[in-house]
Order: structure tokens, then sequence, then C-alpha cells
């Protein structure tokens, strides 16, 4: 019974750490009609940013905010001065941000070597939290609780505000987007960005289940992807549902057949394509 | 054709004679690789030069057949049915990978064959009953196919050679046949093929299970060269090599794909013998080809060539 508990509250948090992963991700890829293939890369990123930060004494939850600010700013930088010069070669910008991602994992083998970075969880977050019987991982719990809060925002920002409002447009149709005088390529800055800020939050969040370590990028970034192809590109809810769905899958899928993890994900990859092939919730045909 | 044959005759003569020259077998070695990793560009760049289909699923091919080869070998079907096997299971793999990937276009497509390979990679990877994890699995002996001896590196490179020549001369009859202009219909003008009675997903998924095909031939072929297969082969950053094998050199060209992996081949094993970035350059020239020269060398040089004979024109098409 400890197992079942202890595992779907496991798949739960990994689903919360995915959403963070994925929402950016799904945002961007709906707006720019790119998937940014550096993604995982951002993530492992602010993994490592995490790390070096709690390594030299900066307090945990300052470690997620400098991860978050770092990766986003990398973020801007590789929108502005490289994505940008490709505008309207979307093979093109594919590629790059691939190659960023090969530039990315290699320079953090040179900084941080092949040794796994571990990042201790916060002190008082560490202890079990006991309720009726059962221990429950706090730390976990409060991932889940951050990513749920993080759902919150975004659907408020969304859906409540103006900047919301235009990124739907731009999602729903570019053209008619530009053509009623909305930045649209201010736009595709503000939700790069965001998706950058938040795999480095996550990045860091993840690192104290994860781990920082080569590879870490190779190991998420086919998750986001699945996440997008199940719920579907630039919706929000999609990338959510899609989230658990992959989260519940790939944590009981290593925890009971942990040769077969990888398969049981591409199962429902595969009803999806077969009958939604627009994802779950899928806005952009892609 | 007619007018490149004395040029195609040199070229073929000077790479029989190549083990002849070069007698450093780390060099002959290199040239057979080459050779393997030439028919896997040329095979992908039948989906991404002709069929506008850019896959980054590719490697799993190699690695498919090369696993299926040492296992059927291993549970005993013998070198011959060993080699039919894999190659068989690879090709239904891509047949299905084909229905799955042609559920969407464009960067769908992208987006779902890297997920595919992925996840080849990742039960290559985990399934440690089935595959020895990262260990990977080796291949007891090279075969004789039709009683040669193939085991030293000049006949392996003679062997190699052969198969890529076939390969090379179905793959351009195929690109000059009506299902080649087929398939570039369908690049171009989807619409208009299906206006004209064309079945547009039909041709495209029979150019994947093609691709898929020829892609296993030089997964045999490599299961023969290294005797061995892990995890890294088919990994994301091969199927990225390959892919940039086929843009760097042109994929609007038939050609460009042999240059492109001449040249990363060369690259990655000098640069490796002296420094331990090759991911990072190959991320580098990545972003460089795309920036700067989106058409790919071998257009490139034909417009040079072109301009200097004062009938200069770009190619219509990049990569």
């Amino acid at each position: 019974m400890q197992f079942w508990i202890v595992q779907t509250l496991n798949s739960i948090a990994f689903g919360g750490l995915l959403f963070l992963l994925s929402s950016g991700f799904s945002l961007a890829f709906g707006l720019m009609r790119i998937p940014n293939l550096a993604h995982g890369g951002f993530f492992m990123l602010g993994a490592y940013f995490g790390a070096t930060i709690t390594y030299f004494g900066g307090n945990f939850w300052l470690a997620v905010l400098g991860a978050g600010l770092g990766v986003g700013l990398i973020g801007i930088v590789f929108e502005r001065f490289i994505l940008r010069r490709l505008a309207g070669n979307v093979q093109g910008q594919v590629l790059v941000t691939l190659g960023v991602s090969f530039i990315i994992a290699d320079l953090c083998l040179l900084v941080w070597t092949g040794d796994p970075w571990t990042v201790p969880a916060p002190a008082a977050l560490r202890p079990p939290l006991r309720l009726g019987g059962f221990a429950f991982p706090t730390f976990r719990l409060v991932v889940l609780g951050i990513a749920l809060v993080t759902a919150v925002a975004l659907y408020l920002l969304m859906d409540r505000t103006r900047l919301g409002a235009m990124i739907r447009a731009g999602v729903d149709d570019m053209e008619m987007a530009r053509g009623v005088g909305i930045p649209v390529s201010l736009l595709f800055t503000v939700v790069f960005c965001l998706g950058a800020v938040l795999a480095g939050l996550g990045g860091t969040l993840g690192a104290p289940m994860l781990n920082a370590y080569p590879g870490l990028d190779a190991d998420m970034l086919p998750l986001a992807l699945i996440v997008v192809i199940l719920g579907g590109a630039g919706s929000l809810l999609g990338a959510f549902v899609g989230s658990f769905v992959v989260g519940f899958l790939y944590n009981f899928g290593i925890a009971l057949f942990p040769d077969l993890a990888y398969f049981i994900l591409f199962l429902p990859m595969v009803l999806v394509l077969v009958f939604m092939p627009q994802g779950l919730f899928g806005r952009v045909p892609s | 054709m007619t007018r490149s044959l004395p040029a195609l005759l040199v070229i073929a003569a000077a790479l029989i004679a190549v083990p002849l020259l070069v007698t450093n077998e780390f060099y002959l070695n290199l040239a057979s690789q080459i050779l393997i990793y030439a028919l896997l560009a040329v095979s992908l760049n039948l989906l991404v030069g002709y069929g506008g289909l850019v896959s980054l699923g590719h490697a799993s091919f190699l690695g498919l057949t090369a696993y299926a080869a040492t296992l059927f070998f291993g549970w005993g079907a013998g070198q011959l049915g060993a080699a039919l096997g894999a190659v068989a299971f690879s090709t239904l793999c891509g047949a299905l990978f084909g229905v799955l990937a042609l559920r969407a276009s464009g960067i769908g497509f992208l987006m779902i064959t890297l997920a595919l390979g992925q996840i080849v990679w990742g039960i290559a990877y985990r399934a440690n009953t089935l595959t020895d994890g990262d260990n990977g699995l080796r291949y007891p002996a090279r075969p004789h196919p039709f009683g040669l001896d193939i085991s030293s590196a000049p006949q392996f490179y003679w062997f190699t050679l052969a198969v890529l020549v076939v390969a090379l001369f179905v793959i351009w009859r195929l690109t000059r046949s009506p299902f080649g202009a087929a398939l570039q219909g369908a690049r171009d003008q989807p619409r208009r093929m299906r206006m004209l009675g064309h079945n547009v997903w039909l041709i495209q998924w029979l150019a994947f299970v093609l691709a898929a095909f020829w892609g296993s031939i030089a997964g045999l072929l490599y299961i023969y060269y290294n005797l061995f297969i892990s995890p890294h082969a088919i990994s994301l950053q091969q199927s990225a090599e390959v892919l940039l094998m086929a843009i760097l050199g042109g994929a609007s060209t038939f050609t460009g794909p042999i240059v492109g992996a001449v040249i990363i081949t060369l690259v990655k094993n000098v640069v490796s013998s002296y420094v331990d970035r090759w991911n990072s350059l190959l991320g580098a020239i990545f972003v460089i080809v795309i920036l700067f020269m989106p058409y790919g060398i071998v257009p490139g040089v034909r417009q040079l060539w072109s301009r200097a004979r004062g009938q200069g024109k770009l190619p219509e098409r990049a990569a």
C-alpha cells in the first residue's frame, strides 16, 4: 500500500515538474511554430545553475530564482540574436535550436564535468510528512504545489490579461494578429523567455530528485515532446493534462517495468497520433 | 549522365584504388566509415531533399538493424538469416514509424521522428535483458558474403564500396523515375498533386520505407564494420549528424549528402583525436551552416562554377 501511495505521489510530483518543463515549451511552440529543441538543455542549465548557487552556500530558493533568471537571460539572447535572424525559416530555426542544444550539453560537460551534482532539498522540507500512518515526501509535495500555482498563474495570464489575449491571438492566427497591430515579434521574445525561465526554475526544483548530470537534457526533451504531442501545441490545458499523464506513465513504468519504461511512454503517443493528430487539446494544426 | 560519365569513371577508379594507395589501416578504416555514412546520408536525403520531410530519427534504422542482426545471430539464425531478418525487421519498423510520422507534416513530422528515435534509443539503453544497456552488444564475426572474405581492412573497404555503388545507382535511378518525380511534386505542390489524382500520403510513406530500407543496409554495414553496437550509435546526436551531412553537402542535390558525409566524418575523426569538444563543434557547424549556407556546399560550388561561366542562378530550394 505504501508503495502505491508513494509512487502515485511521486508520479503527481513528477507530472508537476514536467508541467514546469513543458508549459513554456508548448506555448512557444504554439506561437512561434517551432519546438525549441534546446529546451532540455535549458532545463539542464537550470539544474546546474541551481547546483552551483547552493554549492557556494546560496539558499535553495535563491538558487531556484537565480537559475530561472539566468536561463531566461540566455533565452532572450538566443531568441533575439539567433532565432530572429531566421524569421520565416521554420525548419532552419528548429535545426539551430538543435545545434545550440549540442553546444549547451558540451559546455555543461566542460564546466561541470561528467560527475553528477546533487542539490540538497531545503532542510525544513527534508523530513517526510506523516499523515494517517503514511509518510509523504514533503519536498515533492512542495514542488507539486509550486507547479499548481504556476499553472493557475499561467492560466490567469493567458485568459485574463491583455498580454495573454495577444498571445492567444498569435497562436490562433498570426497574420490576423499582426494585421490588427499586435506586436507579434515582441511576443515571440516574451514567450520564449517565459519558457526559458520556467525551464530554469524547473531544473533547480527538480534537481533534488533528479540531480544535475550530463544527459539530463536528452532525458527531459523527449518527455516535453511527448507532453506536447499528447496535449497539442500551444494549449496550456493540454500541457497540464499531458504532463500528468506522462508523469504517471514514466514513473510507474520505471518502478514496475524498468526495461520497458520508454516503450510505455510510446503507446499513448501512438494512440493520440492515430486518432487525434492535433493532440488532445490542440489549437495549432502541426 | 553521359556528359559526366568520364568524370564518374575517374572517381570510381580512384575509389577502387584507395586501398592500394592508403596502406595505413586507420585511414583505410576511416574511408570505410565514410562510405557507410555516405549511404546513410543519401538514404536520409530521399526524405529530406526529395521529399521535403526532415527526419531527426534516421539513425534508429541503423541501430534497429544492428541490434536485430546481433540478436538474430545470437539466437542461431546464421549469417544470412540474421542479415535478411534484421533488414526486414528494421524496414518494417520504418513502415510503422512512417505511418505515425506522416500523421503530421513539416515540424510535426520532425518532432515525431525525433520522439520515435529517442524511444528506440531509450529501449536500447534501458532494456538491459535484451540489449545489455550501455555496454552494448558484440557481433561475433563478419560474414563471408558469396564466399568472399571481408575480414581485412582493404577487403571490407571494397565490399562496402560495392554495396554503396549498387545502392547509389538504385537510389539515383529512383530519384529519376516517375516515383521520384511524384515525390518531388508532393514536396513542392501537395495540393496540386492530390488534384492530379496522386496519393500524396502513399508516395511519402513509400519514400519513408525506402529511406528506412537503405538506412538498414547502412546499419548492416555498420555492424559488420564495428562488430559492436551500443545506444551511442543511435542517439539524437547521431541522427543529427546524418541530417547535417545531408544539409551541409546540399540536400537539393544527389551528391550533396556524400560530400557532407566525407566532410563530417573526417572532421569528427580529426577533431576527436585532438580535443574532446566534438559536440560543441557539431553544434557550431549546425548553426553556421543554417545561418550562412542554407543551400549547402554542392549547390554553392555549382553556383560559383556557373557564375564563373557567366550564368549564375540560385538553386530552387533550401534544405
